[in-house]
């Protein structure tokens, strides 16, 4: 299992060539009866699709969900389900996403879209406050598990300070929710129908560069992924790297060039963030003694340094060396910067043999 | 030809080469329903939807052991007893008659102030009770500060002390109950203050696009901790806001018990069967200090204190309209209150002596099932429990 069915390749390329798409077919499949090779987007809507036929119950809304999203995720639900399943709403997050805890708290699957991560944070308090604590706070009387809030995330080659951030790490400080962030289509399909019918709110964030470029062979009929259970998606010896979402690709390909120069990368796709998945990771660790880990979002404050504590309190003494991180600068996503500012392939391979070099 | 009126998306729009601004203000302030005068007399030509003797008697009733219950918890407050209280006196009316003009499967979204819904639909004393002194029996597992009840069973949502963010829930649970073609809508309460909030202008405006039955109730008592209304909005009040939204309002008065009845009733009435969200501004006064944090004669005079608190007190004159009518004396007074404050002592001490919930209640309910780092905390609390005991509460099991 790999990225070897993924055609998306970011780094290494000059800023233009890297945005140039290898595939902008939502469905080329090769006729295989039961997967198609369809891109990120496809898959999500398929999930959608199948979360809104298997369950009459389940509602998708949001800001220019019904003509199909400005990513083309809901395409054909409004269609397919009737605008009073599929809806715009108006252009506020914290009205959609109270208006879905109070939908999720009456045995609803309210499926929230919100645009852009970058604009989730009008909605942080009812996430916090309100969605993380419903069945806390109520004693179990109440809860708004069926609540399933969307977001694409994460640079996309142009989008500045507003268009590209990836906000994760606001999310995996608040016990009560969960957050999970896929690397590939078949992943989110298997995933976003997990999250869907998880009894916790959930926050989901879809890499949204790898919407139309990255295209895999994606099962058409109904399944699910686990949530919090880390992926050992390469194995390795030398070292372990953990990341998530479109990260993940960066990083295989710094694995892939190790390898040329002898190192033995074991690569970890942490898929759910909240709660993690510390076993596996830790598992891993025993085994090669060294950890990096990479994320779009800027360094300080950020998810590595979870997982980074986490390690060094229950593997201390078998590490080799300190845990590495290769992220985003501390800065807003800048536009011009950005090939400075990104967690790139040759920072995240410097970085392997650093270690690896103690 | 001369373009008079033209086709916006939003809808025809007629031209005038007058320029002339919306002014700031109406030229009339909103008209303030009341039925029943400041001594209890039904106003001629008043127009209002009846209430049985039963009905009127159960108001009268639960509205004096709201306030009786306000009193008698306040005072264990005061003692040491409970950490914290809200009282609601001088808004039993709005309390009770809003609650007696709704049916048991409306759904209610209230901030803090309304605990007199709960009692309406039965919650009892020692249920309250168990709340604020967070007792095993509390439904909520002692989580939270008192008075921050909740009732699945009676459709009661958990009170949290986030203001104004349970008014968006309100419209997503009507819109559940919209498609599932129940017969009954959501309602949310919140004051004055919680309309300043983002969330209630959220609210408004997706209850009118979704055309959701849900019916918001605003409390207007004039404060919000010390906060009047001049420093909190500058429009005519409340229900004016709801033009702006698109949606149908009222201005109530909320000491008249029988004006809330038929306002809630109509407004009930248009959100299941018309399928839109009403707005209900009922006018008050906030008699009681905030909260026991709270000292309010020092932003306002102690005499308009009392003077709400005796002259315009909403028990008192809706007990003077029943009386009238001849469903109530003295005799049944005196017995109600001594009745209900013995129940409430009792209550108190039940509550008091109880077992607290055991630890494990920390863990339980973050999610549904408890993930693998709380119970490794779990684990790790319950060595340090047994290393330090003296650093813990004793009356909690562990």
């Amino acid at each position: 299992m790999g990225f070897r069915n993924i055609i998306g390749r970011r780094l290494g390329l000059g800023l233009v060539r890297r945005r140039k798409p290898f595939s902008t077919a939502t469905c080329d499949g090769d006729g295989n009866g039961n997967a198609k090779s369809i891109n990120l987007y496809s898959a999500i809507n398929q999930a959608l699709h199948i979360a809104l036929e298997t369950d009459n119950r389940a509602f998708v809304f949001g800001e220019d969900v019904s003509f199909g999203g400005v990513f083309r995720c809901t395409t054909g639900l409004a269609d397919r389900f009737g605008k009073a399943r599929v809806f715009n709403t108006p252009l506020c997050e914290q009205g959609i996403v109270g208006f879905g805890i109070g939908l999720a708290a009456m045995g609803n699957r309210a499926i929230a879209e919100i645009q852009f991560a970058d604009y989730i944070y009008p909605a942080f308090d009812q996430i916090v406050n309100e969605a993380a604590k419903f069945r806390y706070r109520s004693g179990n009387q109440f809860n708004c598990g069926g609540l399933t809030i969307r977001a694409p995330y994460g640079a996309v080659g142009h989008g500045g300070h507003y268009h590209s951030q990836s906000p994760e790490a606001f999310f995996c400080h608040v016990p009560g929710i969960k957050v999970v962030i896929p690397r590939s289509p078949r992943q989110a399909k298997g995933l976003l129908l997990s999250c869907i019918r998880d009894p916790n709110p959930v926050v989901f964030f879809e890499p949204k560069w790898l919407y139309r470029l990255a295209v895999e062979e994606v099962p058409e009929h109904d399944y699910m992924l686990p949530l919090s259970e880390a992926e050992v998606i390469r194995q390795g010896s030398d070292i372990t790297l953990v990341g998530w979402g479109a990260q993940l690709s960066v990083m295989e390909q710094a694995c892939n060039e190790a390898e040329k120069d002898g190192i033995s990368c074991e690569l970890i796709d942490l898929k759910t963030l909240l709660p993690w998945d510390k076993e596996t990771v830790e598992a891993s660790v025993r085994k090669t003694g060294r950890v990096l880990i990479s994320h779009e979002a800027p360094v300080t404050g950020g998810f590595g340094a979870e997982i980074s504590a986490s390690i060094v309190e229950r593997c201390f003494l078998r590490l080799e060396a300190p845990v590495a991180r290769v992220c985003g600068l501390d800065t807003p996503f800048p536009l011009v910067f950005e090939p400075f500012y990104m967690p790139t392939k040759n920072k995240i391979l410097d970085a392997i043999k650093a270690t690896v070099n103690y | 030809m001369v373009n008079t009126v033209l086709d916006f998306p939003g809808g025809k729009v007629v031209f005038s080469p007058e320029m002339r601004f919306l002014s700031e203000s109406p030229s009339v302030y909103s008209q303030c329903y009341r039925v029943l005068d400041d001594t209890g007399q039904l106003i001629s030509h008043s127009n209002f939807v009846p209430v049985s003797e039963e009905v009127a008697v159960k108001m009268y009733s639960n509205m004096v052991t709201l306030q009786t219950l306000d009193t008698i918890f306040y005072e264990a407050q005061r003692q040491g007893r409970i950490s914290f209280y809200v009282t609601s006196i001088g808004e039993e009316a709005i309390n009770i008659a809003s609650a007696a003009a709704l049916t048991s499967d409306d759904i209610v979204f209230p901030q803090y102030r309304e605990p007199g819904v709960l009692l309406w639909r039965g919650f009892t004393l020692q249920e309250f009770a168990n709340q604020c002194f967070g007792n095993k029996a509390d439904y909520g597992k002692g989580r939270q500060m008192p008075i921050h009840y909740g009732s699945n069973k009676l459709n009661y949502f958990t009170v949290a002390s986030t203001i104004a963010t349970q008014i968006p829930h309100a419209v997503g649970a009507a819109y559940s109950l919209k498609m599932d073609k129940k017969d009954a809508c959501a309602v949310t309460y919140f004051g004055d203050g919680g309309t300043s909030e983002g969330d209630f202008h959220a609210a408004m405006n997706f209850a009118a696009v979704t055309e959701s039955p849900v019916i918001f109730i605003c409390r207007n008592n004039g404060w919000a901790i010390s906060t009047p209304t001049s420093d909190q909005f500058r429009s005519d009040g409340i229900a004016v806001r709801g033009q702006a939204y698109g949606v149908r309002s009222i201005r109530v008065d909320g000491n008249d018990a029988l004006a809330m009845y038929s306002a809630v009733h109509s407004a009930r009435h248009m959100a299941v069967n018309e399928h839109r969200p009403i707005l209900i501004e009922a006018v008050t006064y906030r008699v009681g200090h905030h909260s026991t944090s709270d000292d309010s004669t020092k932003y306002r005079p102690a005499n308009e204190i009392e003077w709400w608190r005796m002259a315009r007190d909403p028990v008192t004159r809706f007990r003077k309209w029943i009386e009238i009518n001849g469903w109530w004396g003295s005799e049944a007074e005196s017995q109600l209150r001594s009745s209900i404050r013995s129940q409430l002592l009792h209550a108190i001490q039940i509550a008091e002596r109880a077992e607290k919930p055991p630890v494990n209640d920390l863990f339980t309910d973050v999610y549904d099932n408890i993930p693998s780092n709380l119970r490794e905390q779990e684990k790790l609390l319950k060595e340090t429990i047994n290393r330090h005991p003296k650093d813990y509460p004793a009356d909690v099991p562990i």
